[in-house]
């Protein structure tokens, strides 16, 4: 993930200011029950595909899960720090945090992360989570300064952020049933490779999907890889037949 | 100026132990047991939120009894020794037998060189994977630390109702069976304890990454009956 902001701030010999990550795509969409996160598997450094199935997307507790843009290695490191944290609190009080302070302190770290944000080993993650003292899922976004903001419906990061979030956006509607939500993120997971080279697309050769998680009010779950596999099978078939109308009524 | 008593090392520590196991004494006991699927650990505690167990990891308890705000000390630096630990490594990396080691280290020294001894007595499950057996270290007041492979019982009257557990206890019976027999042995011939007396903590095999599980009243009210 070393772009042309690094490579020039290496030459000039001032620090890169980052502005947002610069690979990878993860979307998080609330639904009628709960929240769906998903996350492409690709990671990058330049222009070389450096890793083919990374995880991006982790559940943060049982009732929460965190997703991951931006420079890998410390992204996965403080995932892994929140974590334990969230269980270690868990533990020594006897009770879980509100989802708010979880997200609270996911901000925290990722504004202790600032010096390295700003020498360009930028951390943007994703929270999304059940609340269940309100009984709904909610979505928190963040900034490589630790500012986080609460997203009513649905939200995106990464390089392909911008694919997705509009691929979302013109699909969401209030009160989505959990099929047509992770339908959703698999659609706008889809658009986002389709534009961003940074972005993986399902990988039909070595069988490697995206990630996609759900939390509801039973807690988190995965949704098994051969149920994501059959979905994006779908969605190619249904894109491939588009094609061949298109071309066919042309012709 | 006066010069200080000569007081015999023999009779300090005497004093001492008396002084921890008085302590003791006073509050209510503890019995943990192996069971078909992991371990069962019952206390003799009506609060709800002051709990006697508690969970340290995945695969580790923690039960104290005595004086409540010093083995709640002891609980919290051993959830923190383990997350500390298990970041640092691995999951797999954090084990009991460490564990119960340190708290009998610092038991141990408590005893010895400060003024009051800890009036607590702890325990340490820890359910067995990859073909080990499940362990209960049981660590006293003074830093003796036995394991136990079938059963662990704490507190004031602990050789009693170690007496009326080992007469009861089975290999391999089931979680319903080792909570009657526990429950009978805490309470003695002349009571009985409900379920709002008991508090009862499972580690148990079907419990997934964090086996640590607590039995909430309805549960334990079918379970005994």
């Amino acid at each position: 993930m070393d772009g042309p902001d690094q490579q020039r701030a290496a030459r000039d010999g001032v620090a890169p200011v980052p502005l947002a990550a610069h690979a990878t795509t993860v979307v998080a969409l609330r639904y009628a029950d709960g929240v769906v996160m998903a996350g492409d598997r690709r990671a990058t450094a330049g222009n070389i595909i450096a890793h083919r199935a990374m995880e991006k997307v982790f559940p943060a507790d049982r009732f929460s899960a965190v997703a991951i843009a931006g420079s890998a290695g410390m992204a996965v490191e403080m995932v892994r720090l929140f974590q334990v944290q969230l269980e270690h609190y868990e533990k020594v009080e006897g009770s879980t945090l509100s989802l708010e302070g979880k997200a609270n302190q996911l901000a925290q770290m990722v504004r202790q992360h600032l010096p390295m944000a700003m020498q360009g080993f930028v951390v943007v993650p994703l929270f999304a989570g059940y609340d269940t003292a309100r009984g709904t899922g909610r979505i928190f976004s963040y900034d490589a300064t630790g500012g986080h903001y609460e997203d009513t419906d649905f939200q995106a990061t990464g390089s392909g952020g911008r694919d997705a979030r509009s691929t979302i956006k013109l699909g969401w509607r209030e009160g989505l049933s959990q099929d047509d939500a992770v339908e959703l993120a698999i659609q706008s997971l889809y658009e986002a490779a389709d534009e961003d080279s940074a972005t993986g697309g399902p990988d039909l050769v070595r069988g490697i999907y995206p990630l996609i998680a759900v939390v509801d009010a039973e807690g988190y779950r995965a949704v098994p890889e051969d149920e994501v596999a059959e979905r994006f099978g779908a969605l190619i078939a249904r894109a491939r037949a588009d094609r061949a109308e298109q071309s066919g009524s042309t012709s | 100026m006066s010069m200080p008593y000569y007081v015999a090392p023999e009779q300090v520590m005497k004093d001492r132990a008396e002084y921890a196991q008085k302590g003791i004494a006073r509050g209510r006991s503890l019995v943990a047991t192996t069971y078909d699927a992991g371990i069962v650990i019952v206390a003799e505690n009506p609060s709800r939120s002051l709990h006697k167990i508690s969970e340290i990891y995945d695969r580790i308890a923690f039960g104290g009894v005595g004086k409540y705000n010093e083995y709640d000390q002891l609980r919290v630096a051993g959830v923190r020794h383990a997350d500390t630990k298990g970041y640092a490594y691995s999951r797999e990396d954090v084990d009991a037998r460490s564990l119960a080691n340190l708290y009998a280290q610092y038991l141990g020294n408590v005893f010895t060189h400060e003024m009051k001894p800890l009036e607590v007595e702890i325990l340490v499950a820890e359910l067995g994977h990859a073909g080990q057996p499940d362990q209960l270290y049981h660590i006293a007041y003074e830093g003796t630390i036995t394991d136990e492979d079938h059963f662990a019982v704490l507190g004031g009257d602990a050789e009693t109702i170690n007496e009326r557990v080992a007469a009861s206890w089975q290999e391999g019976w089931d979680l319903a069976a080792a909570l009657k027999a526990a429950t009978a042995a805490l309470a003695g011939p002349d009571r009985t304890l409900a379920p709002a007396d008991l508090e009862v903590a499972t580690l148990s095999r079907g419990n997934g990454r964090r086996s640590f599980r607590r039995v909430p009243d309805e549960e334990l009210a079918q379970l005994l009956a």
